[in-house]
């Protein structure tokens, strides 16, 4: 084999040079890996001079092969490959190697990681030499887009999307779009009212024309890659015709059950068996919750049925899967909140005067249970003071370390409507008030005006165990304040823990059926967390608002808009190029046992029925390689994953510095790796 | 069932009362107590204050002495559990601090490898091991309408909880309602008692206690249940004092979980150590409970 | 990482308190919330707070610290532990504290030192804690007043079989002794 090899080491500043000796390792690569025409360090490979410098190489030695020793390929593996191709390379001829994240930032040992970089760069030179020129495919993409989660942030990605022409789908797991801002009362810092800027989105997306909602319904399945994704969403059974009903709202009426609303009304307010969650729902149409109807208990009732006008309840609907075709998903699935009783010793659940943060949301909007007056538990007495704790399932690393960034501003907006609706002395204790965006810390100023009344330390404890006799009934904060270093105890009649925002309980599940990973806290993991915020490392899935970290409503719209703009970019192009990194099926050698059939997680596999044998669906492939490993006559290969690809590459990363190790090539000279098949292919 | 058995230094003589009920509530339950041979103090809170050392090679002689057979133990004051446990804990966790008590160790002949023994309090072997089911059908006289503040107290919920919530533990209160008491709900049921406190400040010691008896007496109690001998002996021992400190009458019996358990269970009372209490318990078991014996208390 | 965290702080009695206590690198993270001395029984009576303490420790005030009532008022409840945000195990902490300032005769204001002694004496001499030796000797020494009023309390318990006279000794004493011979020797974390 006469290739030409061209070895590029990158210094990426001081980031690998800093602890790798980068100058040895190109010095190294020239002398002692086979076939090496050209090893060259540079202090950034990625910049356009050192492009340019490997565009060179490869013109005036007529370089054959490339490596790059850099950073992670999610970075520049784009940049590098693009590199190759303008100097008329093919650019799967071009392999990156990770000397940065998976060695210079985890090492602490110059000299081991000089030799892991060595072993590093060996194994990719190993590796490139059996690598094929690929080429990439184009794929049409399917103008219409998927949207999970219909809260603020789902709604505006929709409403940019159907605008701008292209049809959307919307799915919502609740039977009514609007998401927790439905049920907020007033919004910070300009205390302008949430439901009157969310409904008209609200309707604005059930009435346009390009939308097409698919509320009480779940995604199940995604399978396809960009541009071409198909969807299994399981509609569930609402018991109610929607193209009968019209929304009169009688049936609810009529109901005899009521139940205690833990949804919408976080258990302060009731709902019906048969319901709307609330008055300015979108679609309007209600559902049944089998769990407290009458006739799902006992068989008999039916009332609604009987004062339908219109014919439309339908007990004997059915969960219903729906398959669509969509060229982009975008998942803006929101939020879920703390369970406080984590923390008992806030009392939660224990000391009725306890509230939560969205319990209190409900308790102060005008359309919410108590008609927006804010009252204790029994529904009568006004409080006349009112603690607010900061923190609660936040900043805490035995439930969760992060901030949730919302909750200092939603308390200066409680201490505000506190304070405008009661006498109550209002108490804020906070560990550090963060108050960051436009207008927070004009607001924070306000509330020292008005009177709300800061303490700093996290709270300790409340309790109804009172000491002194001006303690007795009363709920009594044990806190220190932190600017005093002493402890206090204040009394008072009311507490609101600042629960914090965690992700939803599947948010992992949906995300792998998607192809997307989650942080160690739970949100969804973006393509860059500075440079691409609403892109995610599968091409054609986007993220957008709270499933992607804590924050406030600007933020989940601006996010929704970028999203939305992501996609209207794939959808104008019209094509997308397809990795080439697929498997391929030797159809003469092929039995025909259908093993490989049902264990392709992207169902890409056919079955030729005339034939009888099995067949890759190129564009469905992801290059996963399950198929190949699982094919019993090893008559399947994977581009770009070649055993002897692979082979090699571990031949080549077992070289060792240590000339007395156990390692292949302890001689530090290129093995036959290279130049030989390797002796292990399997099968 | 077998365990090994170690009683502490108070349940010799000032908490005699917690010994002679654990073991009887023990024998009815078909648990088997075999007292260490020879145990000596866990040094209570007092040697770790002074060397940190020492007081892990002083606990650690009782775990080296444990029945090699066996490998739970039984601890029923909670500084005795809690210096188990944790000098385990510690020696498990930080091997170089183990090889130094096991080279201390060495010196008398003993050794112990740091996660043999299990270190349990019996209300965790009850409540966990026998449950609901196995405990109710023990009870031959139920203590309807005994009002009973259960009493944790710190060091068997904290910091080593087995299983049970570090602030507001619910073990106590469920096998007590499975014997048919009446649980009040105890605030403070987790909170301190001042420890050592009483003989080094004394207005810090009784302002802790009088809380404690204060909250117990607002929510109605009957009498305050404990789990440890220096809880007892704080609430119950100066209780006098505590009232004529801050001019209260409180007057709250103070007896051991065990001990009412064990009345559940149909023991006669002066087998369960009643009439031990400085605040007599007497007279309300035989107010309240109508079918006790003649007998119970002093 | 760690390491590298409290050398940059630049206090050695920050590195000094983490070195004896178990755990004691997570004092790094402390947000200064005040969770500690919010929790603590006794904390209306502290000089400072556990929170202050960790500043002090940052500060390297180590004689401030030292001096401190703090962690006598410590009655090991550790509340402030398993509250802490930030995992610091602050009880152990308060050990620590405990045993430097006996150890380099800095304690101060109490009197909790003097029982340790008289406690770990008695438990050296017979292997078993000796209630009214260790409430005479103690008192003796430190408040003969306060053994006036000890008095009736005594009384009651002995009368009620609650106070033994004389104390007990266990049968392997020389073995005790042994093994905390080897300990001194040895010496505590260095």
């Amino acid at each position: 084999m006469a290739e030409k090899l061209g070895i590029y080491v990158c210094h990426c500043g001081s980031n690998i040079a800093g602890m790798v000796d980068v100058e040895e390792v190109a010095r190294w690569a020239g002398k002692q890996i086979a076939d090496v025409a050209v090893a060259r360090d540079y202090k950034f490979m990625c910049s356009s001079l050192g492009q340019q410098m490997i565009e060179e190489d490869i013109r005036k030695l007529g370089l054959t092969r490339v490596v790059v020793a850099a950073c992670s390929p999610h970075l520049h593996e784009k940049t590098f490959r693009r590199a190759c191709a303008n100097a008329k390379l093919n650019p799967y001829l071009c392999q990156l190697t990770n000397i940065r994240e998976h060695c210079s930032w985890v090492s602490t040992d110059r000299e081991a990681a000089t030799a892991k970089a060595k072993a590093l760069v060996y194994a990719a030179a190993e590796r490139v030499k059996w690598q094929q020129p690929l080429e990439p495919m184009p794929v049409k993409v399917n103008p219409r887009t998927l949207v999970v989660g219909g809260g603020i942030a789902g709604l505006q990605a929709t409403l940019e999307l159907a605008d701008a022409g292209y049809e959307v789908y919307l799915v919502e797991r609740s039977p009514s779009i609007g998401g927790h801002m439905a049920q907020f009362d007033k919004t910070f810092p300009t205390l302008d009212c949430s439901a009157c800027i969310l409904t008209p989105k609200m309707s604005e997306v059930g009435q346009h024309e390009r939308v097409r909602m698919l509320t009480y319904s779940e995604l199940e399945e995604v399978s396809g890659s960009v541009g071409h994704f198909r969807v299994k969403i399981r509609k569930k059974a609402r018991y109610v015709d929607e193209n009968l009903c019209t929304g009169c709202g009688i049936c609810v009426e009529k109901c005899p059950r009521k139940v205690i609303d833990h949804e919408f009304e976080a258990g302060l307010g009731y709902r019906k068996a048969i319901y709307t969650p609330f008055p300015q729902a979108v679609p309007r149409i209600p559902v049944i919750d089998t769990q407290a109807c009458i006739y799902f208990e006992r068989g008999k009732c039916r009332a609604c049925e009987k004062v339908c006008p219109t014919n439309a309840i339908a007990f004997d609907q059915k969960d219903e899967t729906i398959e669509i075709d969509v060229g982009n998903i975008i998942l803006a699935t929101g939020w879920k909140m703390f369970d406080c009783r984590r923390l008992p010793q806030y009392g939660y659940g224990r000391l009725p005067n306890v509230y939560t943060n969205l319990e209190f949301e409900r308790l102060c909007n005008a359309a919410g249970p108590t008609g927006g007056k804010i009252v204790l538990r029994d529904r009568k007495t006004e409080p006349r003071s009112v603690a607010i704790i900061h923190c609660v399932g936040s900043r805490d690393v035995k439930t969760n370390e992060y901030c949730s960034a919302v909750c200092c501003m939603a308390a200066l907006k409680f201490g505000h409507l506190v304070l405008e609706k009661t006498k109550a002395k209002v108490y804020s204790f906070y560990i550090d008030m963060r108050t960051n965006q436009k207008g927070y810390e004009e607001f924070y100023q306000r509330l020292l005006e008005e009177g709300m009344i800061f303490v700093r330390g996290k709270v300790a404890e409340v309790t109804d165990a009172a000491r002194l006799p001006s303690e007795h009934g009363q709920l009594i904060v044990q806190v220190e304040d932190t600017l005093l270093g002493k402890q206090r105890r204040i009394p008072v009649d009311m507490v609101i823990l600042m629960g914090a925002m965690e992700p939803q309980a599947d948010a992992k599940e949906l995300g792998l059926k998607c192809g997307i990973s989650c942080s160690m806290a739970g949100w969804y993991t973006e393509r860059h967390p500075k440079l691409d915020p609403v892109a995610t490392m599968t091409d054609g899935v986007f993220v957008a608002g709270v499933c992607q970290g804590p924050k406030d409503i600007p933020a989940s719209v601006a996010q929704g808009a970028a999203a939305a703009a992501r996609v209207q970019a794939l959808i104008t192009k019209g094509t997308v190029m397809i990795e080439p990194v697929v498997a391929s099926i030797n159809e003469e050698a092929c039995s025909g046992c259908r093993i490989c059939n049902n264990l392709c997680p992207f169902n890409a596999i056919e079955y030729d029925e005339d034939k009888g044998v099995s067949r890759v669906i190129t564009a469905m492939c992801k290059g996963c390689g399950t198929c190949v490993a699982a094919c019993p006559a090893g008559v399947i290969s994977g581009a770009h994953f070649s055993n002897q690809q692979i082979l090699a590459e571990i031949q080549g990363a077992l070289w060792d510095a240590n000339p007395n190790g156990n390692g292949l090539g302890g001689d530090g000279h290129a093995s036959s790796a290279g130049d030989t098949q390797p002796s292990l292919v399997a099968g | 069932m077998k365990y090994a058995y170690y009683p502490g230094c108070s349940l010799e003589v000032n908490s005699a009362a917690y010994d002679v009920s654990v073991r009887a509530v023990a024998e009815e339950l078909a648990i088997e107590l075999e007292e260490l041979d020879d145990w000596n103090c866990c040094g209570a809170t007092e040697y770790f204050s002074q060397d940190e050392l020492t007081a892990s090679a002083v606990v650690a002689r009782n775990l080296a002495l444990v029945d090699p057979e066996l490998d739970q133990l039984i601890a029923p004051c909670a500084a005795c559990y809690l210096n188990l446990k944790k000098t385990d804990h510690l020696m498990a966790t930080d091997p170089e601090m183990g090889a130094k008590v096991n080279e201390c160790l060495a010196a008398g002949g003993l050794k112990y490898e740091a996660g043999r023994v299990w270190v349990r309090h019996l209300l965790d072997v009850i409540h966990d091991d026998f449950g609901e089911v196995a405990v109710r059908d023990k009870v031959v006289r139920p203590l309807t309408g005994l009002r009973v503040a259960p009493y944790y107290g710190c060091q068997v919920v904290r910091p080593l909880s087995e299983g049970d919530c570090t602030e507001y533990p619910m073990k106590m209160d469920r096998l007590l309602t499975w014997v048919g008491a009446e649980v009040v709900d105890y605030p403070c049921k987790a909170h301190c008692c001042g420890g050592h406190m009483t003989q080094i400040s004394e207005p810090q010691a009784f302002e802790l206690i009088r809380r404690l008896l204060a909250n117990a007496a607002e929510a109605k109690a009957d009498m305050i249940l404990c789990m440890c001998p220096m809880c007892q002996l704080n609430l119950d021992a100066y209780q006098s004092r505590v009232n004529g400190f801050f001019k209260t009458n409180f007057q709250v019996p103070i007896v051991f979980f065990t001990q009412v358990l064990g009345l559940a269970f149909g023991l006669p009372p002066e087998k369960l150590g009643f009439g031990k209490e400085i605040v007599p318990a007497r007279p309300v078991l035989e107010a309240k409970l109508s079918s006790a014996p003649a007998g119970a208390g002093a | 990482m760690i390491q590298h965290a409290i050398a940059t702080r630049g206090s050695s009695f920050l590195q000094e308190v983490i070195e004896h206590t178990p755990g004691g690198e997570r004092i790094v993270h402390c947000l200064q919330c005040g969770s500690c001395g919010g929790s603590c029984p006794n904390g209306a009576d502290m000089q400072y707070t556990p929170r202050a303490i960790f500043a002090l420790i940052n500060a390297d005030e180590r004689e401030k610290v030292l001096t401190s009532n703090t962690m006598w008022c410590c009655v090991s409840c550790y509340f402030c532990t398993t509250r802490c945000p930030q995992k610091i195990p602050i009880t152990d902490i308060m050990y620590t504290l405990k045993r430097l300032a006996i150890r380099d005769g800095l304690a101060k204001d109490t009197d909790a030192p003097a029982l340790a002694k008289t406690f770990t004496d008695l438990l050296d001499r017979y292997g078993r804690s000796f209630e009214l030796g260790l409430a005479s000797r103690f008192y003796l020494f430190n408040k003969p007043m306060a053994l006036l009023k000890m008095g009736p309390l005594g009384l009651s318990m002995f009368s009620r079989g609650r106070m033994a006279l004389i104390p007990k000794r266990i049968k392997k004493i020389e073995q005790l002794q042994a093994i905390i011979q080897k300990a001194r020797q040895l010496g505590g974390r260095s």
